[in-house]
């Protein structure tokens, strides 16, 4: 869809965010992905969280792999940074540029081909360091951009577009997530902005390795009747949880909520979390009782979404590996790279 | 999309009714505006495809005049128009018009023709203006014999006598006269008509009263007898000026009055000899009754408008007028910007050698019998149904200016369609109330993949500056029109700038997938799914709120798979189409609305 462009008209009442900035300077180029895409859906809730978090656009990095999802880099934040990796790379990149300068705001973007098959390792080696990023993993269930082959995330059962039947077990990065030590885990639905555009704001808030698993309809290739990741099978079965909120630390906590069960979490940037609760057995704090809950209901059909999992309390990776939290570019080159003198008695310490 | 069954108002917003006829024409702002409701957007089209022609017989079907009217038109449709509320200006939708009047083709082929017999039905018009000529243009077409009386040797009313021709030229007003004259209408000139009565004792099937307001308002201060010879009533002189009965006035000039007539006297003074005019006006300007446009090009012209100067007295010295005492006001205004308290704050006499009084016009039934038949109300004004036109003398109908106090020439057009129902109605022995209903018919503007037939991308340009004759050249005669019209380079943008509002966003509820990408398109966040709740809250759930209630809120059926609902904000929709273009479903389309508005032609 490149023969049309959205103008950017100045509306005399939009909202500005802290930095004077509208909704619409956070937004890129036009998308190229087929009309009615879950992914420009997520685009757009991206896009909106940056807004109301007020980053500096040019303070945010964006990096993705291959796929329709990590095409969509281009289409949020186009002032951001970037990276369009080789397929299922983005984490190693991703750690990389985190580990070079901590100072920007991370998010990642992929698919279920991207994260599930060919990047599945790097993926969960990003978890199990707890890099400071956040990681959207837009989850259609097919390879939308060679034609709707079934993805190592489509559920048993599941219909092809032609009709075949998928019968290899799906690839849950949710429960994998839990089994591997992540500290913020959720999934959520493209359908459902409110639910979304606060996740995210609490995942680039979080600090280590935030997953948000989206349902995001491959409206091609995998949105018929029979499809259990289409829009109607999902509007039918997702169920939201536990909502979380991102609270700064300028803002106090004003919950309405019956006592018990609105949960602040406190951040490392003094804002917080505020989990509430909209199933009220199911608690986002306990790994293994998450991990119970999400499988069960999962084997009934159920789509639990939410922010379903959450541990402030675990070092991120620059922690864990004392980095230094200066970037390195503005180190000076001869501290940088001090020579070959210095490289040797480095390695004299190993010895 | 109608409420469904057991729907109750607690459960929020029911669907809009788009069948409602009135609910796509109100987003067609300008349209809507319209007394006469010109199909705006539909002939700007047809001016982008260099079909002059075309726009000049659409404009004509409602407006009957778009060659005077593209000229001095009071424009309703301008502050109307959605485009001042995306940007600063609206379309120069007046000015597109005079584009398809001056560049049109020989079109009178097209015109409705004199019938080859009459019904023998003989309908009297009074007044040779906008409404009597409306009217004629509606009836003689069907065979009726018009017969235009006025007591002018020249027909036009006020468009002749009092606008000048400066701003509109005879020979644009002489021909599109010309053209209702020639499908067989009787025009009597210098035949006023002094007796209602002995009119009606003529044996006319209906009698149709198209007079104006043509008596300027007096203004009665001391010296005013004193001075009479050097102190005008607006319009009397404009008239006097059009019949070339007066050709000069003093060097100095005050005009008393800040309404249009005000301008037309103005720079009528400047034209006819004096050098310093002075505009007085007695509050701030935010109360001034002319057009800013008018104003402007009064101003452009180097005339000088005071506010705050109320009128004391003339001055006269030794039998010459030669000067004003005004008194300086100060105000004190309230948020809404309303005259809450008035001081007066000194006195000044401001030297001059004329002074036009442009405070007002009125109207005149002294040649009405008070025994005709026709009952009198309220500031002696003849008893006039709103929505016939008729009076309590079944055969007298009123239109323009005559029928409620001044209005306009767009006002007088549609009294004129409005009474020529009444008459016909009248004449065939029908209910006189009766009328067609308005419809809309709707018809999608896809013709492919980011196909659309009509220009749906929005185009960021800046309304197109009026070219003017030079100011050294365009007072030697009154004769010179000051505006020159639009290049063709302008016309060619300012179309562009056009919206197409009457290009409609149809929403089918149950094609909808509720993926939300029309709602991340939308370059104008007008969009939202949400649930439905009351009208308040639904107007709070668009992440750019809809402040403006003036503003329709498009709430859709119910949706499959969650029933919640679509809302669509009406007041900024660019009608650029990327929520269709982005619908998986097409359950977004965009339709073009045409709203059928029935004249009495469709009443035969």
């Amino acid at each position: 869809m490149t023969s049309f462009a959205k103008p950017n008209i100045k509306l005399k009442n939009a909202k500005h965010n802290a930095l004077g900035l509208t909704r619409h300077d956070y937004e890129g180029a036009m998308s190229t992905l087929c009309a009615g895409c879950g992914h420009d859906s997520v685009t757009a809730c991206m896009a909106k969280a940056f807004f109301e978090l007020s980053i500096e656009p040019h303070r945010a990095v964006k990096i993705s792999g291959i796929g329709c999802s990590s095409k969509t880099t281009a289409y949020f934040l186009r002032e951001a940074h970037g990276n369009n990796t080789v397929h299922g790379r983005m984490p190693s990149v991703a750690t990389g540029a985190a580990a070079a300068n901590a100072g920007l705001t991370y998010i990642g973007v992929s698919g279920d081909g991207d994260s599930l098959s060919i990047g599945m390792g790097q993926f969960a080696h990003a978890m199990r360091r707890n890099v400071n990023m956040l990681y959207m993993l837009e989850n259609n269930g097919v390879y939308g951009l060679t034609k709707g082959q079934f993805s190592a995330s489509a559920d048993i059962g599941s219909k092809s577009k032609k009709g075949e039947v998928n019968i290899a077990p799906p690839i849950d990065p949710v429960t994998l997530a839990l089994s591997l030590g992540a500290t913020f885990v959720a999934r959520a639905f493209s359908g459902d902005r409110e639910q979304l555009v606060p996740l995210i704001k609490a995942g680039l808030k979080h600090n280590g390795f935030g997953l948000i698993d989206v349902i995001s309809p491959c409206v091609s290739f995998n949105d018929h009747v029979g499809s259990t990741k289409s829009y109607a099978h999902t509007y039918k079965y997702y169920h939201p949880a536990v909502h979380a909120d991102y609270v700064p630390m300028s803002e106090e906590i004003q919950t309405s909520y019956a006592a018990g069960e609105a949960v602040p979490v406190e951040l490392h940037d003094g804002g917080s979390i505020l989990l509430r609760k909209i199933d009220e057995d199911y608690d986002p704090r306990d790994r293994g009782a998450a991990y119970a809950q999400i499988t069960e209901r999962a084997a009934q059909g159920e789509i639990v979404t939410g922010l379903l999992y959450l541990d402030e309390s675990q070092d991120d990776m620059a922690a864990v590996n004392k980095l230094t939290d200066r970037p390195l570019n503005t180190f000076p080159y001869d501290e940088l790279c001090p020579g070959a003198d210095a490289l040797i008695e480095l390695q004299k310490g190993f010895r | 999309m109608n409420a469904p069954d057991g729907w109750t108002h607690k459960d929020g917003v029911p669907p809009t009714d788009t069948n409602d006829p009135d609910y796509f024409h109100k987003v067609v702002d300008c349209q809507w505006a319209c007394p006469a409701h010109t199909p705006v957007p539909a002939y700007i089209r047809l001016i982008a495809q260099g079909r002059f022609s075309d726009a000049y017989i659409m404009n004509r079907e409602s407006n009957v005049f778009p060659g005077i009217l593209g000229r001095v038109c009071d424009r309703p449709c301008e502050p109307a128009c959605r485009r001042d509320r995306v940007e600063d200006e609206p379309v120069a939708i007046c000015r597109l018009k005079r584009v398809a009047a001056d560049h049109k083709d020989d079109i009178t082929d097209r015109l409705p023709k004199k019938p080859d017999q009459t019904n023998s039905k003989r309908i009297a018009l009074i007044g040779a203006g906008p409404a009597s000529f409306t009217v004629a243009n509606d009836l003689a077409p069907l065979g009726y014999e018009c017969t235009i009386f006025e007591r002018f040797d020249v027909p036009g009313g006020l468009m002749r006598t009092n606008i000048p021709a400066f701003r509109l030229p005879q020979s644009v007003l002489d021909e599109e006269l010309g053209y209702i004259l020639d499908m067989g209408v009787d025009l009597r000139l210098n035949t006023p008509v002094s007796s209602m009565k002995s009119l009606l004792d003529e044996g006319y099937d209906a009698v149709f009263v198209g007079t104006g307001a043509p008596k300027g308002k007096e203004l009665n201060l001391p010296g005013r007898k004193e001075g009479a010879g050097n102190i005008h009533i607006g319009i009397d002189w404009l008239e006097s000026v059009a019949f070339e009965h007066t050709k000069s006035i003093g060097k100095k000039v005050l005009i008393i009055g800040v309404g249009n007539t005000a301008m037309d006297c103005c720079r009528t003074s400047l034209r006819l000899g004096s050098d310093d005019v002075k505009v007085m006006a007695r509050k701030p300007r935010s109360f001034f009754k002319a057009s800013p446009w008018e104003l402007e090009d009064a101003e452009a012209e180097n005339i000088e408008i005071m506010v705050n100067h109320s009128p004391k007295s003339f001055v006269v010295k030794g039998g010459t007028l030669v000067g004003m005492v005004f008194e300086t006001m100060e105000y004190t205004l309230d948020e809404k910007g309303g005259i809450t308290g008035q001081n007066v704050t000194g006195e000044v006499e401001i030297p001059c050698d004329d002074v036009i009084l442009a405070i007002g016009q009125e109207n005149a039934f002294d040649w009405i019998e008070r025994d005709a038949g026709l009952e009198f109300g309220k500031w002696d004004m003849p008893v006039v149904d709103e929505m016939t036109f008729q009076s309590t003398e079944p055969r007298v109908f009123f239109g323009g200016d005559a029928a409620f106090g001044p209005k306009n020439i767009i006002w007088a057009v549609e009294h004129g369609h409005q009474a020529a129902i009444s008459i016909h109605q009248f004449c065939k022995d029908r209910m006189v109330t009766g009328r067609l209903a308005n419809e809309v018919r709707l018809s999608s503007t896809k013709m492919g993949m980011f196909e659309w037939r009509y220009s749906n991308s929005f185009d960021g340009a800046e309304r197109r500056t009026m070219p003017h004759v030079e100011l050294t050249k365009r007072f030697k005669d009154l004769g010179t029109e000051v505006e020159l019209g639009f290049t063709a380079e302008q016309a060619a943008t300012e179309v562009q700038r056009c919206l197409n509002c009457d290009i409609q966003t149809v929403f089918d509820a149950p094609l909808c997938t509720e993926c939300d990408a029309c709602i991340d398109i939308c370059p104008v966040d007008c969009l939202t799914i949400t649930p439905d709740a009351d009208e308040g809250a639904l107007r709070g759930a668009l992440e750019t709120p809809a402040t403006n209630t003036d503003q329709a809120l498009f709430v859709s059926d119910a949706l499959p798979f969650t029933e919640r609902v679509m809302i669509k904000d009406e007041n900024i929709c660019l009608h650029c189409g990327l929520c269709a273009e982005r619908c998986p479903t097409a359950a977004w389309d965009m339709q073009e609305s045409k709203i059928i508005i029935h004249h009495v032609e469709d009443m035969a």
